[in-house]
């Protein structure tokens, strides 16, 4: 099977570990060019030293370049408000597709372990932001078994995985992430919270997730909730539950005040997920760079799939 | 040397120390004598800043927004003032507070992370608003590295940059240390802060001594209203000052009255230097997680400070109040093997 051609924009830490994940692990997919904006990125001399096509003048330099006829998805990781002119130059070629890891959030949220086959038709399609993909798969394993009024989520991760794009795009994370939270895990109301730590050795990503749900069966949710663990480990191998599932009743007589909300009482949960990376780029503590990846990886294969399925036919 | 501003943090910090608790009314009341007694400002928000209220934190008793909502009209010498932390709160959130009313607000980071704040900071002064760049957990950075960090945010447009102790873990000479840095590395026109607390019992005393070598804008808090064993106490800040003869604005035995009468009773749990509280000090443990590590220490039968110090040798920064049950749990089940 001929595989399929895939540019990468933005040549920073998310895009770095995605072309090494493209080039190592994809079956489908083939690494054609990358792109940046700075000739002396680390991405691009790496991109370069691995055989890979690439440009140092954004997705205006990708568009000139020979190979881009055959380039049928274009990943972006550059940053929320770059998306914006790599979107409005690749709509014009409607036989490219766009996956998004921006949290500009233009296309609509895919997490492959809960929608994946929603949006394959798309042609722009956004990742969400890390701590989204780890999260968010909890909330909707939750909002299976029992109404979910709130999902908090707190993403921690090690500063050194942190690069600039993500620097300057933290409220766009919060944002994007509670409004993922309400639209995929089906919380009434979401809330997300990012921490940097810049300890040494860096930590590994953790996330916690925490909802309030009307009162439930707590065997029943803690068994939704290790099934979908087990779903996103086939496509991120080092996401785990750190600690078992806590729950603790809220009683009627000692509700949360919770903005938007008023008074709620129910079942909270906390979920103490752990990622660890994969360790492409860079080392195992950076889950929050082999998450996003991770998924935007399954997507763009899964769409794959589909584009060879229709050409076959 | 510029004019001295104490900014009250009684209803921000004090916050923590009741578990985001304050009643509305009860709120408004204690700004209205902070105003008559003449404090500079005055910071109103969940003790983790504009949207703090949540699991992680502690949901509040009221939004932020009821907090702040009919405050800034009532203030006749001080300024209304909040606290917003990149990754908690976000520019909207900001802006609704500067539709209240609110005159000034301080970005805060953890000390080696201030390059997430330059868009709010500009987004602050775009909106007209006095900024303070809050470098938390100030004992975690060397002194030269913490300049350099306040220089990213003066870069961007604060008009202050604080030390802030929120671990109340630093020694006077550190303190020292520190300031200097900040009046060597800044320009002559920022302003300098600290914000200190009390778990070595050195809240006034690393204030004075901050205030010694160039900085300007003093925290306090009535009765040390504050996360671990409180703020500098505002009411025996003043009279320190009143003694050293450094001229301020505020009214002493207004203040003092203040603590003893309105903000002590509403301590359930003492706001003072004990065993758990001196352990954040002794380990460099944000104060925010005491009530929450006692919380935990009880719900799974462990010693409050075992946790905090584990917390400590972990390195865990503000705002990971998710993971205090975490690390309870690590310690349960390593005991049960």
């Amino acid at each position: 099977m001929e595989k399929t051609k895939v540019a990468i924009v933005g040549s920073g830490n998310i895009g770095t570990d995605l072309m090494i994940k493209v080039l190592r692990l994809s079956k489908q997919l083939e690494m054609t060019a990358m792109v940046g904006i700075d000739k002396k990125s680390d991405g691009l001399a790496r991109a370069k030293n691995m055989g890979v096509l690439t440009t140092a003048k954004g997705i205006d330099g990708l568009v000139k370049l020979k190979a881009w006829q055959d380039i049928k998805i274009i990943f972006d990781a550059t940053s929320a408000k770059a998306h914006a002119y790599n979107w409005s130059v690749v709509k014009q070629y409607p036989d490219k597709k766009i996956i998004d890891l921006t949290p500009a959030a233009i296309g609509p949220y895919v997490i492959p372990s809960v929608n994946l086959e929603e949006h394959i038709l798309e042609q722009n399609v956004n990742m969400v932001t890390c701590g989204g993909q780890a999260t968010i798969p909890i909330v909707a394993a939750i909002s299976q078994i029992a109404k979910v009024h709130y999902g908090e989520i707190v993403a921690s991760i090690a500063s050194k995985s942190a690069g600039p794009g993500t620097r300057a795009n933290i409220d766009e994370f919060t944002e994007t992430t509670s409004k993922a939270i309400e639209k995929l895990g089906r919380a009434e109301k979401g809330k997300a919270i990012i921490i940097l730590n810049p300890a040494e050795p860096p930590l590994v990503m953790r996330d916690t997730v925490f909802t309030l749900s009307a009162p439930a069966d707590k065997e029943a949710v803690r068994t939704s909730i290790h099934r979908m663990v087990d779903r996103v480990q086939k496509y991120v191998p080092g996401f785990q539950l750190h600690q078992e599932v806590q729950f603790d009743d809220i009683p009627e007589s000692d509700p949360v005040f919770i903005e938007g909300l008023g008074w709620k009482s129910g079942l909270k949960t906390s979920v103490y997920l752990k990622v660890v990376g994969a360790a492409h780029y860079l080392p195992e503590y950076a889950g929050n760079l082999d998450i996003m990846t991770s998924a935007a990886l399954a997507c763009a294969e899964r769409m794959v799939m589909n584009i060879i399925s229709n050409e076959e036919e | 040397m510029k004019s001295i501003y104490i900014q009250d943090v009684t209803l921000r910090d004090g916050m923590h120390a009741i578990r985001h608790q304050y009643d509305k009314e009860k709120l408004k009341e204690i700004a209205i004598a902070l105003d008559k007694a003449k404090v500079d400002a005055i910071e109103i928000s969940h003790g983790d800043g504009l949207a703090g209220g949540s699991f992680n934190y502690g949901f509040g008793s009221h939004t932020d927004w009821d907090w702040l909502e009919g405050i800034a009209e009532n203030l006749s010498h001080a300024k209304l003032t909040t606290l917003v932390l990149p990754g908690i709160a976000t520019i909207e959130d900001l802006k609704r507070a500067k539709d209240l009313g609110v005159a000034s607000v301080r970005i805060a980071t953890h000390c080696t992370e201030a390059d997430i704040a330059p868009q709010h900071i500009e987004a602050a002064k775009k909106l007209g608003m006095d900024v303070g760049g809050f470098l938390m957990m100030a004992h975690m950075n060397e002194p030269k590295k913490l300049a350099a960090q306040a220089k990213i945010m003066e870069s961007a447009g604060a008009d202050c940059v604080y030390v802030t102790d929120s671990a109340g873990a630093l020694l006077m000479d550190d303190v020292i240390d520190r300031i200097k840095a900040f009046t060597d590395e800044l320009k002559d026109s920022t302003e300098i802060g600290i914000h200190c607390h009390h778990n070595l019992s050195l809240g006034v005393a690393n204030t004075i001594v901050a205030m010694e070598y160039g900085a300007n804008r003093l925290d306090a808090s009535l009765a040390g209203m504050g996360a671990g064993a409180g703020n500098a106490p505002l009411e025996v800040l003043i009279a320190v000052l009143n003694k050293m003869d450094v001229p301020h604005n505020a009214d002493l035995f207004q203040l003092m009255d203040l603590a003893d009468d309105v903000i002590r009773p509403l301590q359930k749990r003492p706001v003072r230097v004990d065993r758990e509280t001196l352990s954040l000090g002794y380990a460099g443990v944000y104060s925010s997680f005491l009530l929450h590590a006692e919380r935990a220490a009880e719900k799974y039968g462990l010693d409050t400070r075992e946790i905090l110090l584990e917390l400590g040798r972990r390195k865990m920064v503000g705002g990971q109040e998710d993971m205090i049950v975490d690390v309870a749990l690590d310690i349960k089940n390593s005991k049960e093997e």
